[in-house]
């Protein structure tokens, strides 16, 4: 397999790839290095590249894995610093800004989602998988996935319409 | 689209019911400029989707490399280990070869080649018995060179007898 027969296998997902590493770490800089740890992975393997039924969904589900360990990790070699961390009591300026970039809000309110909802939501809502391309990925059946994406919307939605109220979250 | 109708398909898409294409419909209604205020919430997040798709792209370049010159230098290494082997089995492995195995041509060689060594051989041994013949006679030799000795002892006697003679004849033309 040459390198552009390969670009073009690869080229229809790379951004999806990229998405959902930016999703789970957060930090752009650490989502592009995880999308290049993909990519390298699968050139590595381009002779078994052949053999996978759904190279996308398999692609998909190494990036899951490889960001949940990477998370792992992070989490055991250094202090996280969550939001909560310096969180301030009273609604800082700062705050009143965001909240009103409420398109930016999205995204910081999925940052606080359990990581499962948080990749079955990309998935569904952002890529548009049909379930059982999603439960392919992350190993759940379509019925649990259900209950799983309707109850990350719900909590986007409320968070959303508390921002809206009160212009704070 | 009537409002009646997005309220009930956002209902489904609350619970997690609604298909993909349907999701594309809401998607669609909620990208116009003017949505109902109490779908204000709807509207930022389906925003959201339909941005962080168009925007959010990977345009790294990713280093792929073609493993070529590690490649080259295992196969190398193969055929050193190939031709060793090669050199290894023709200098020690020959005889696992047995004589069904040879092609017609080879058994025929091979049977002239034992025919000469055959030959050699027997030649060979012929030489050997007639060496063992020459052997016997050195042995014979020997034997005689002992039955000479008598012989010496008498010589010495006859040097004494000859000596005194020819004092005899010194003293007397003296």
């Amino acid at each position: 397999m040459t390198q552009t027969d390969f670009t073009k296998l690869v080229l229809p997902f790379k951004d999806k790839v990229f998405r959902l590493a930016k999703r789970l770490l957060v930090s752009r800089e650490e989502a592009e290095d995880a999308t290049q740890e993909i990519l390298l992975k699968l050139w590595k393997n381009k002779q078994k590249i052949a053999e996978y039924k759904n190279l996308e969904a398999f692609s998909m589900t190494m990036t899951k894995n490889f960001c949940l360990d990477r998370l792992k990790s992070k989490q055991a070699q250094n202090l996280k610093i969550v939001h909560s961390n310096y969180e301030e009591n009273n609604t800082s300026l700062e705050k009143q800004v965001e909240a009103r970039d409420s398109v930016d809000w999205v995204s910081k309110i999925i940052e606080e989602l359990p990581e499962q909802q948080k990749i079955i939501l990309q998935l569904r809502d952002i890529e548009e998988y049909d379930f059982d391309e999603i439960a392919k990925v992350v190993d759940m059946n379509p019925t649990a996935i259900r209950v799983a994406l309707s109850r990350a919307r719900k909590t986007i939605r409320e968070k959303l319409t508390n921002t809206h109220r009160y212009g704070i979250k | 689209m009537v409002l009646n109708s997005i309220e009930k398909l956002l209902e489904k898409y609350d619970n997690g019911e609604t298909t993909i294409k349907e999701e594309q419909q809401l998607k669609a209604y909620f990208a116009q400029e003017e949505v109902a205020p109490h779908l204000e919430s709807y509207k930022t997040m389906f925003q959201y989707f339909n941005t962080t798709k168009q925007e959010d792209l990977y345009t790294k370049d990713v280093p792929l490399k073609t493993k070529k010159s590690h490649i080259y230098q295992w196969i190398s290494v193969a055929a050193l280990l190939v031709l060793s082997l090669g050199i290894f089995t023709t200098q020690f492995g020959e005889d696992k070869l047995t004589y069904s195995q040879l092609t017609l041509q080879e058994q025929k060689d091979y049977d002239q080649a034992v025919e000469v060594f055959n030959l050699i051989g027997s030649k060979f041994e012929q030489g050997e018995s007639n060496m063992a013949a020459f052997g016997l006679m050195s042995n014979k030799l020997s034997e005689g060179a002992e039955k000479f000795e008598p012989v010496a002892e008498f010589s010495k006697a006859t040097n004494k007898i000859l000596k005194s003679k020819k004092k005899k004849t010194k003293t007397s033309k003296n």
